[in-house]
């Protein structure tokens, strides 16, 4: 077990600036632990050259001895999903179709954190554009789960999850559409983050759901998620969607205090098809939070059976669109043969997209053609309101509301796959924050008998994120960190 | 043959004259290199975002107000959705739902008098960049410059009836928008564009007939060519008993007629849903009211207060008003030399004649009104004669120059110094017997070649009127 590795990012920044040990020695450890354990669990995409990595590591340390660089992830490595734009560095969002793609531009959070002086190692293995909840729609690698190879690491973000989890890097950037960020943490006994939408710049983020997608961190713990989330949040007159807000201080809400906090546990979670050993175990931080001064309550959220079909109709509608671009005429993949331009489309998304995609293209196609629109997207669109209403009355009770972040832990590999619409259910407890636009946390519980991390999930209403922060650090000191079995 | 009614109206796309496009900041300058003016937003690359410039709601605002329509305080864009190489993204984003501009009119004015032209809306979107097919080499290639150029679509009611209305429409609309600065409105230039959406009727009928759609006209004699074709052709399916097809033609230029590009069942579904990319834009009364406040004098304002303030006839108003460009130089002349009926001959004569030589338009001019008012003034005050002004004028008109300096330099000022011309006319006398004794017998014409002789031996310089009175002192 390396010493390095096992630290969290916040600490290895702080080791850093004591001169325990330098940036390159982080570097090399990072590279050695990727070298050791990646052909295992297969999370990267692609790395970033070894020279300009220890290059990169050379000068981030010089800017922190001149006292330039003086923040939390100063010389701190991290990952990357391959559906965040990196200039120079290939993009690929794990399909074949991008296969070959160097962007000209790096996504508004990458850059962020470079200027802050994090070091990016690469890119992690994803479901193809996003698009599923076990990473293994991934036209590259199945990425498995460092707690039990034979398992998915969950999806979208898997790469990102898995590889935070085998200590390859001491954290990652993922992106949560319906749940890609907190379900693959939970899998993996990891933490992410989902901002409110608006928090994090899209820009340099390969759209899925345009109106879903936020950027969120995936760390070892709250700490480490709610200094990433400091960094990469902010106001980007490049996304007319991205939010001015009033208050970036995430860092404030690390608190260890939940004294008269009140969280709400919604009856219509804890029902048929919960797994009882998640269940048990989620109830359990309702427990630890009660003895620590909150108050819990049991109430009906409502709309609950509602959310999945919303979530597929207006991610597919987007997507069907979003993904048009993808044509072989201006970058990225192109049909070998073609007779004219009607074939070279077809034939170039025929074969550059997966199945998963093209399934989602096709639905998503379906609900926006002349005279389904009404009855499909614009009833999604209306569900959608009501479910922000929900929240809204929720929120007004409530400070937080404690959930599972998945049904179940994370399943066999190739279990999901043959039946998806057993996956989408599996979507029914993260969605609705993407639906609503409150931001969640996913934080690791509990191990079930299989030996498989569990995760509970905290949402709050939007621009709440420190209160979810303070319940989740609350709940996180009374537990210590669990590290997988392929780092003991 | 029945008695038929010609039903038209017009969907018109006008380029908007902002410096950067309308979702990123690259340039909208015309005739740079292939793909210079471009960026990740406009060429459609993976995760860029587009960000309105706030320059184009502003035009399509003052467009609407202009044109009497309802400003949409909540407005959003849209999606059209349709795959074609030209569009990096493989959708447009445009306005469907909430169109900037609702329920406006122009009012026109032809031979049978003045009418309104309903505008059932105007919505904003962004241009395709352009595809260039190189048959030699059987590739195409596309140039993304014009891709994300700002664009209004002005869509009218069916309420023109003639070709001459239609030209009519467009040159109200032309001119409004000019005047307002929205854009050059060039329909050679591709700055202003019309479909023409076009069905008959037996008069009297008060259904429509079923419609086509014609694209590509790029001048107003092909519009009107176009519609005179287009009439015809669905007549005369109508009189032989068959249907006319709803469907999308192109005007062929060359050719002078038209052929079927699509039918309606091969129209495109585009998909169309709100751009979850764009924030839906909020229109406050005030800004509203701001943009209307500055916005400029228009032709009919501008058309009376000539009348008024300058005292020029109507029909010098009307063609001075007719180009924004040509109306400014005329007022910023006069406001330096006065004489607004001299400074409106000058425009009106002189200058169109060289326009319409050359070939260009009133914004294209280079010569300063200070110049042109100086010139005016050195031939009012008989400083030259008038064929020497014209003279100066071209040249002036080649170059902008200071017409003073340059009568100066070449000692172009009329000759009025009488003794110096009465030598002349002494010599020309002495010289033309024949012309001399042919005035005296009575021939009053004969007098012509003599003074030509006379101007002619002073280089044009010398005061016409000055040397006739001279010439006849001398031979009484």
């Amino acid at each position: 077990m390396s010493e390095i590795m096992a630290l969290s990012a916040v600490e290895i920044g702080r080791k850093i600036k004591e001169k325990v040990f330098s940036v390159e020695e982080v570097m090399r450890e990072t590279l050695s632990a990727i070298d050791e354990k990646d052909h295992r669990v297969k999370g990267f995409l692609t790395l970033e050259e070894k020279d300009k990595l220890i290059k990169r590591a050379q000068e981030v340390q010089s800017q922190i001895d001149d006292g330039t660089l003086t923040g939390p992830l100063a010389g701190v490595p991290i990952a990357i999903k391959d559906n965040l734009c990196t200039k120079d560095l290939k993009t690929t969002c794990a399909s074949k179709i991008l296969y070959n793609y160097l962007p000209t531009y790096s996504a508004t959070a990458v850059e962020r954190l470079e200027s802050a002086g994090a070091i990016l190692i690469g890119k992690t293995n994803m479901d193809e554009f996003a698009m599923g909840s076990t990473t293994e729609t991934s036209a590259y690698a199945m990425t498995v789960n460092p707690w039990d190879e034979n398992h998915v690491p969950g999806g979208s973000s898997g790469g990102s999850c898995a590889v935070v989890a085998a200590e390859e890097v001491p954290c990652a950037l993922g992106s949560d559409t319906g749940g890609s960020i907190r379900q693959p943490s939970a899998f993996c006994g990891v933490t992410g983050i989902k901002p409110t939408y608006g928090t994090v710049s899209r820009y340099g983020l390969i759209a899925y759901g345009s109106s879903l997608d936020q950027i969120g961190p995936v760390a070892k713990n709250v700490e480490d998620c709610a200094n990433i989330l400091e960094i990469i949040a902010g106001y980007d007159e490049k996304d007319s969607t991205s939010i001015l807000r009033e208050d970036y201080h995430f860092t404030e809400a690390l608190v260890d205090d939940v004294k008269g906090m009140k969280i709400g546990l919604p009856r219509d979670y804890f029902v048929q098809g919960l797994n009882p050993e998640v269940k048990e175990a989620v109830l359990g931080v309702a427990k630890v939070l009660e003895e620590k001064g909150a108050i819990v309550e049991e109430f009906d959220l409502g709309l609950v059976q509602y959310a999945i079909p919303a979530y597929y109709v207006i991610a597919c509608a987007e997507s069907s669109s979003n993904l048009a671009r993808f044509d072989g005429v201006k970058y990225g993949y192109r049909t070998q043969e073609y007779t004219d331009l009607h074939n070279m489309y077809k034939k170039s998304r025929s074969e550059g997209f997966g199945a998963e995609v093209k399934r989602r293209i096709m639905l998503g196609s379906f609900v926006l053609s002349s005279g389904y629109y009404d009855a499909y997207y614009l009833k999604a669109l209306r569900v959608k309101a009501l479910i922000k209403k929900a929240f809204d009355d929720a929120f007004a009770k409530y400070d937080v509301i404690l959930a599972p972040a998945a049904p179940t832990t994370a399943p066999q590999l190739g279990e999901s796959l043959a039946d998806p619409i057993q996956m989408y259910l599996g979507d029914i407890y993260t969605i609705s924050a993407n639906l609503a636009g409150i931001p969640g946390v996913s934080i690791p519980c509990g191990i079930d008998s299989k030996g498989l991390p569990i995760g509970a999930q905290l949402l709050g209403d939007c621009f709440q994120e420190k209160k979810i922060i303070r319940a989740a650090y609350t709940f996180e000191q009374t537990r210590a960190y669990h590290h997988c079995p392929m780092c003991k | 043959m029945k008695n038929y009614e010609t039903v038209i109206g017009l969907e018109v796309h006008v380029e908007l004259a902002t410096k950067t496009k309308i979702f990123c900041s690259c340039s909208t300058a015309f005739g740079a290199k292939p793909n210079t003016h471009t960026c990740p937003v406009c060429t459609g690359q993976p995760g860029a975002l587009p960000v309105l410039n706030k320059q184009v709601l502003q035009y399509a605002i003052a467009v609407g107000l202009a044109t009497n329509c309802t400003i949409t305080q909540y407005s959003k864009f849209d999606r059209k959705n349709y795959f074609y190489p030209d569009n990096p993204q493989n959708y447009q984003i445009s306005q469907l739902y909430l169109p900037i501009c609702r329920n406006g009119y122009v009012e026109i004015e032809t031979e049978s008098g003045k009418k309104k032209v309903r505008i059932h809306e105007i919505h904003m979107e962004e241009d395709a960049g352009k595809l260039v097919h190189d048959e030699w080499e059987d590739v195409s290639i596309v140039d993304y410059n014009r891709s994300g150029v700002p664009l209004i679509e002005i869509v009218s009611e069916p309420d023109m009836r003639s070709a001459e209305e239609v030209i009519a429409y467009l040159e109200t609309l032309r001119q409004t928008i000019q005047y307002l600065g929205a854009s050059d409105c060039k329909l050679n230039e591709g700055s202003m564009r019309a479909d023409v959406n076009l069905s008959v009727r037996e008069v009297g009928s008060q259904e429509f007939g079923t419609r086509t759609e014609m694209k590509n006209l790029n001048s107003f004699k092909a519009i009107a060519h176009a519609i005179e074709g287009e009439r015809e052709r669905q007549i005369e399916l109508l009189e032989m008993g068959r249907k006319v097809v709803q469907e999308t033609r192109r005007w062929d230029d060359n050719k002078e007629s038209s052929h079927a590009m699509r039918s309606k069942e091969d129209a495109h579904d585009y998909r169309y849903f709100p751009e979850p990319d764009l924030v839906p834009m909020s229109i406050s009364k005030q800004w509203i009211e701001e943009i209307k406040k500055h916005q400029p004098e228009l032709r009919p304002a501008k058309l009376s207060r000539y009348k008024k303030e300058y005292d020029i006839p109507e029909y010098d108003a009307k063609i001075l008003t007719e180009s924004k460009a040509m109306a400014d130089l005329f007022e910023a002349t006069t406001a330096i030399c006065g004489k607004p009926k001299k400074v409106s001959n000058w425009l009106m004569v002189e200058t169109m004649r060289l326009m319409k030589e050359k070939d260009i338009e009133a914004d294209q001019l280079s010569f300063s009104a200070e110049n042109l008012a100086k010139l005016v003034d050195l031939a009012d005050a008989g400083t030259i004669n008038s064929n020497v002004a014209k003279d100066v004028f071209a040249k002036m008109f080649e170059k902008d120059m200071d017409p003073e300096v340059y009568v100066k330099e070449q000692g172009l000022a009329t000759v009025n110094d009488e003794e110096a011309l009465k030598k002349i006319i002494q010599e020309v006398i002495v010289a033309n017997p024949q012309a001399v004794e042919d005035y005296r017998a009575g021939k009053q014409k004969a007098i012509g070649a003599l003074m030509g002789q006379t101007m002619r031996a002073t280089k044009g310089k010398a005061n016409p009127a000055v040397v006739q009175n001279l010439l006849i002192d001398y031979l009484k």
